[in-house]
């Protein structure tokens, strides 16, 4: 019947009088390179969207302490301040003055590279955020993942496996309970929910953003009478704050996803510890 | 009319398969694992060694300025202190300064006096042996001189009659007498 959602909205609602709403297949746009192949064949815009980015934060920061003025002009001082949130704040604060150090540069990387790309969904012409497709926030997540690993393990040997399955002070039936689901919860559920939870509220974030689009052309070019006309100009104003809400989601879940990146890094470092 | 588009709503809905959200598309992983390792090591290699440095440079820069600071301020401190010592060395100098000038002084004052009391002391004896000199020369030549004139003015009034040069040494010698006692009773007087 239909193909992959590639046909236009207004053009089924105009064939069929019905309201259609945004699919997720909607958000799969096709590819650039080759121009217009199907998504999922070629170079597409989620692609470009990360290497733009990279490129934009190497920039701007590299820009913003080219001087590296003692007396901070305002650029300057904007990019410290941002460079001091991440590693005061998520480092120092989480992973402790004796520890930090080394962590700051990832840090550093995973919040800003999850900024960037999550407010891309708020630019228009850009107007997707990269993680909300599932690809990218699985990479990020698994590269977090084998870092926490390999990082218990380097410092702790074999012995991390039993530091991060088996609960301490715990009575001895228990474990048989506990064990099975501390290790489902630390190296399966971990890097899904740290991924997912990214790439969910993305894609949410974004479907409302298509949805009051689509809903609001829908109500004003679609249906006749001045009252659907003012019902979707209504769903153009409401989605203003939406467009907010959506910001201080963008923000948010780059904080949450780099602070929770530190969290599991402590708790290799301090495996024994807890 | 909403019933049927809520009804169609929701016939589209089930008619086909939508996307599943879930499944990676893995060339936009790729991408975006290569794009975050390259960030990484441009942040690793450039940036955070650059926002690292400003701050260390700016501590340092704090920090050596109090120093800075601290040093000036003893500095000055003991400048103050030595001048303040200096003030009163020099104070204690002067008074002593003061005390020997006007101990000197006071001594010249009496060298001076005493020598000044000594030169006239020596001035009047000078003064009255020469005077004692010149009357007793005085005297010595006025008691020859008075003696002739009187006699010659005597012979001259008396003529002839006194030629007699014993009588008249004799009579000269008793007029002398007499001034001698009438002039030392006067000095007696006096």
């Amino acid at each position: 019947m239909r193909g992959p959602a590639l046909s236009s909205l207004a053009l089924s609602a105009a064939e069929e009088g019905g309201f259609q709403p945004p699919t997720i297949s909607e958000t799969h746009l096709p590819d650039i390179l080759p121009w217009m192949a199907p998504w999922g064949t070629g170079f597409g815009k989620n692609m470009l969207m990360v290497i733009l980015a990279v490129v934009l934060i190497t920039w701007l920061f590299s820009f913003a302490i080219r001087k590296q003025a003692l007396v901070p002009s305002r650029g300057q001082y904007l990019a410290e301040s941002a460079y001091g949130f991440v590693r005061n704040t998520m480092g120092r604060d989480i992973l402790g003055d004796k520890h930090f150090r080394p962590w700051i540069p990832l840090l550093f990387t995973v919040f800003f590279f999850v900024l960037f790309n999550n407010l891309f969904g708020a630019i228009p012409g850009l107007q997707m955020p990269t993680f909300s497709h599932a690809g990218p926030a699985y990479a990020l997540a698994g590269i977090i993942w084998i870092t926490w690993i390999v990082l218990g393990f380097k410092l702790h040997g074999a012995k991390f496996m039993k530091l991060m399955t088996v609960p301490s002070g715990v009575p001895k039936p228990l474990l048989l309970i506990l064990t099975p689901l501390e290790f489902l919860s630390n190296f399966i559920i971990r890097p899904l929910t740290h991924s997912l939870r990214l790439m969910a509220v993305m894609l949410a974030g974004h479907i409302i953003v298509m949805l009051a689009g689509s809903g609001a052309e829908f109500l004003i070019a679609q249906q006749e009478g001045i009252a659907n006309a003012g019902l979707g100009v209504a769903v153009l104003i409401g989605s203003i704050p939406l467009y907010f809400l959506e910001l201080i989601m963008m923000v948010l879940q780059a904080f949450v996803f780099a602070l929770l990146t530190a969290i599991y890094i402590q708790g290799s470092i301090e495996a024994d510890a807890h | 009319m909403g019933e049927h588009m809520i009804s169609t709503t929701l016939i589209r809905a089930t008619e086909y398969e939508d996307a599943n959200p879930l499944v990676p598309n893995p060339w936009e992983a790729a991408v975006a694992a290569i794009g975050f390792i390259v960030l990484f090591i441009i942040v690793v290699k450039v940036i955070a060694p650059r926002f690292e440095q400003s701050y260390q440079n700016r501590v340092e820069a704090i920090e050596g300025g109090i120093n800075q600071a601290e040093e000036a301020k003893a500095e000055a401190e003991a400048l103050k202190a030595e001048y303040e010592k200096q003030l009163a060395d020099s104070r204690a100098e002067a008074s002593k300064i003061r005390e020997e000038a006007r101990a000197e002084g006071a001594q010249l004052v009496s060298e001076a006096q005493e020598k000044a009391a000594a030169e006239g002391a020596r001035i009047r004896e000078q003064a009255q042996a020469q005077i004692e000199a010149d009357r007793a020369a005085a005297a010595a030549s006025l008691k020859s001189e008075v003696g002739t004139l009187a006699t010659q003015l005597a012979s001259k009034i008396v003529g002839e009659a006194l030629e007699d040069d014993a009588r008249s040494s004799r009579v000269v010698d008793r007029f002398l007498a007499d001034l001698d006692a009438e002039q030392q009773t006067q000095g007696a007087a006096q």
